[in-house]
């Protein structure tokens, strides 16, 4: 703060008054220098109250690994069972995505079998041979062991002896790190790729960008077609499934697809758009004629209006979790309980803008409109409410935006809408790709909200 | 809603002109009892318990609880100070990520203002990342940081920071749009530096106003960080949680909870609606 001041005001006539602005001076200079100490010396508290030093030791960077590997790809495992010698491909190893009956993909190549695929769909005995992105290459014998050949390295042998997993390199190999290996289990780690053996199982996932099966699942005959063998098959090739043509079937397998749940999906986006509506809308319906009670210029009696704010202070002091706790109870899940509890907390914030609205407004025209002969309920229409729609239609269309937001969050507390499934699939911990599909969603739900309260608002509200 | 009619040459018009202005107002107004009905009744539908048979429960829970907290009424005081950390945390929580946010928010919404910012070609970029941040509700970005660094008060913070950014600097940049150019120009004619000029010339014109947003996102934050308790990172709503889900006998805990929040909540309102006033009435001369 270093001014410059000219000869003449360097030597102010008035001492006392030189002496006053050094003072102020000197107290605001005190004061910048206190501010940020303060500041500082409340973050140092937080440090320690937070345990911020003990987030290194509890923190799990493996955790994170996965999760970004989820968000953008996803795996297949190539499974053999040491216990019944039977194989599957499962996707994700899921249920859901599992290859049926010896179905494989193109890179798994199952050899002669001895007896066949068995009853329950999955491959039995044979050589079966794993084609790896890098060019590895990796083979479960038909004994319990698995060939692993890596261009770069050379073949590596793994086998189960006894109980015992054994690795045989090869000849004048080193142990290379991304080889990890134990009486109880060997570990491989390639490119794209990684291998696990137990005593119970021999694993190899193949990871591939993308999220699996997110149009149609495996049991669907349109799993795994290109875009334009879609179009031709939409548009003029014979019927895959007699029963239906193929544009619904495909429209129909993509909304009940039973990995992504589409349909469940935007049924919960809508359950949570529904919540902020009903919720905002209900609050704004209820508030408004309470508004009016509680405003000084229209209040029909000072205990009413006192009354009114307070429970107007009430309703927005009990937090929209007391309001989703209680309403739950009585309401159970669901989207109407959500909506009740966003209604409970906007009815008070609202009752306050809107009546504060209301006392602001200009009496001339309320006067104006009185003067013709109009009574109460015809002041209020045409001499009021010109002036507070505005503000009410702005504070309901900011608060729907807002509101939309909130809906998710009351939704995972309530059991509802999107939050709830979000909340779930974050609980599974596995299914991140579903995690990030929501965020996705979610994001662009609330952008939309934000983009369409925007426009109504300069649609009705012309400056 | 409040079109001047803006050249009118004979009644004939002006009627015409009436009477197509009541038909929209009441196609508006159908349209909106349609929507409202109709989403009370599939929001009803998809409840797990209906709204009529509900209504006639809403005062169950809260007469079990504050009947057993009444039987209970010496327990009280002590609960009351036993969750006071809690409440001290979740405090925290809000504090220390409304600090945060607005220090981000105002960098970025000086980044976001035409006339103002350092990059002018970053403008839309950093538009956008505010955006984004203001999108994402903060048990998106709390539960998969309690995934990562596990539970506690961190994941919350970090989440309602996020949120409280986006959402400042919004407010923040429309303030700094606002803001008279002159003495940030008479800053640029000394040689001042860009953040020179920010500091010297812009942050004083628009601290009023900053702060003022920044206390209501701090009362924001509050409830917020409550909630994400409840989800599982640390503070007074965890605390609600585990009495919730042991029940019965626990439920004078939960009604101290209950006070504690309510006082909490209701006295950060009084107090920075009073601030709120002053800072943008009574504080500095414009």
């Amino acid at each position: 703060m270093s001014t410059t001041l000219t000869p003449a005001a360097a030597a102010p006539a008035d001492p006392a008054l030189r002496a006053r602005v050094h003072g102020a001076m000197t107290r605001r200079r005190r004061l910048a220098l206190a501010l940020p100490v303060l500041l500082l010396a409340y973050l140092a508290y937080v440090f320690v109250a937070f345990d911020v030093a003990g987030i290194a030791s509890r923190a799990r960077p493996e955790n994170a690994a996965t999760l970004l590997n989820d968000f953008w790809s996803h795996k297949t495992h190539v499974t053999r069972d040491n216990r019944s010698d039977t194989l599957q491909v499962a996707i994700e190893g899921e249920n859901k995505g599992t290859y049926p009956d010896g179905q494989t993909p193109a890179w798994v190549h199952t050899g002669p079998t001895s007896d066949g695929p068995t009853a329950d769909g999955t491959t039995a005995g044979g050589e079966t041979v794993i084609d790896l992105p890098d060019g590895s290459r990796i083979t479960y014998g038909r004994d319990i062991s698995a060939l692993i050949e890596r261009p770069d390295f050379g073949t590596i042998r793994v086998a189960r002896v006894g109980r015992d997993i054994t690795l045989e390199l090869p000849p004048g190999a080193a142990l290379p790190d991304w080889i990890s290996a134990s009486a109880r289990r060997v570990n491989v780690t390639g490119p794209g790729w990684r291998f696990s053996m137990t005593n119970a199982r021999t694993e190899t996932f193949r990871y591939a960008p993308g999220w699996e099966l997110f149009f149609f699942t495996l049991e669907s005959p349109f799993a795994g077609r290109s875009l334009p063998d879609l179009v031709a098959l939409a548009l003029w090739e014979p019927r895959l499934d007699p029963a239906r043509p193929n544009l619904a079937g495909m429209a129909d397998d993509f909304w009940n697809n039973r990995m992504w749940r589409h349909g469940d999906v935007v049924w919960a986006l809508g359950e949570t758009v529904l919540m902020a509506f009903l919720g905002t809308m209900g609050a704004g319906l209820i508030a408004l004629p309470l508004a009016f009670l509680a405003a000084s210029n229209f209040a029909p009696a000072r205990l009413i209006r006192l009354a009114l704010r307070r429970m107007f202070d009430f309703f927005r002091g009990v937090d929209g979790l007391i309001w989703t706790v209680i309403l739950s109870r009585a309401f159970g899940p669901g989207p109407m309980t959500g909506a009740l509890a966003i209604l409970m907390t906007d009815t008070g914030t609202f009752g306050k803008t809107f009546s504060e609205a209301l006392e602001n407004i200009d009496t001339r025209q309320v006067e104006g409109v009185g003067a013709t002969g109009a009574n109460a309920l015809q002041r209020a229409r045409f001499g009021v409410m010109p002036q507070v729609a505005p503000v009410i239609l702005s504070q309901l269309l900011y608060y729907l935006e807002s509101n939309t937001r909130s809906a998710t969050v009351i939704g995972a507390l309530v059991g509802g809408g999107i939050g709830l499934l979000l909340t779930q699939a974050i609980n599974t911990q596995k299914d991140w790709e579903e995690v990030c599909y929501y965020i996705v969603l979610i994001v662009g739900m609330v952008m939309a909200m934000d983009s369409l309260s925007g426009w109504l608002r300069r649609r009705f509200i012309k400056g | 809603m409040v079109d001047a009619p803006a050249s009118l040459h004979a009644p004939a018009d002006y009627a015409a002109l009436m009477r197509r202005k009541r038909l929209y107002s009441g196609v508006i107004v159908v349209i909106f009892v349609a929507l409202m009905a109709s989403g009370f009744r599939l929001a009803d539908a998809r409840n797990a318990g209906g709204f009529i048979d509900g209504i006639g429960h809403v005062f169950d829970f809260p007469a079990e609880i504050l009947s057993e907290a009444l039987r209970d009424w010496r327990n009280l005081p002590g609960f009351l100070l036993e969750f006071l950390p809690s409440l001290i945390e979740t405090l925290n929580i809000a504090a220390v990520s409304t600090l945060f946010g607005t220090l981000a928010a105002g960098v970025m919404a000086l980044f976001s203002t035409r006339g103002l910012a350092l990059w002018p070609r970053l403008v839309p970029v950093v538009r956008r990342a505010m955006d984004v941040m203001r999108a994402i509700p903060e048990i998106v970005v709390a539960l998969v940081l309690i995934y990562l660094l596990g539970t506690g008060p961190v994941p919350a913070m970090i989440a309602i920071t996020l949120h409280s950014t986006g959402a400042l600097g919004k407010l923040f940049s429309e303030a700094a749009e606002n803001a008279d150019l002159k003495p940030a120009e008479g800053l640029a004619s000394t040689g001042a530096s860009w953040l020179q000029r920010m500091w010297f010339g812009i942050v004083p014109q628009v601290a009023p106003n900053w702060s003022s947003y920044a206390l209501l996102r701090f009362e924001i934050n509050i409830r917020a960080s409550a909630i994400l308790g409840f989800v599982g990172s640390g503070g007074i709503g965890y605390d609600l949680k585990t009495a919730l889900q042991w029940g019965q006998g626990k439920y004078d805990e939960v009604v101290a909870i209950f006070v504690l929040l309510f006082l909490t909540i209701s006295i950060v309102d009084a107090l920075s609606d009073r601030a709120r006033a002053r800072l943008v009435r009574g504080g500095q001369p414009a």
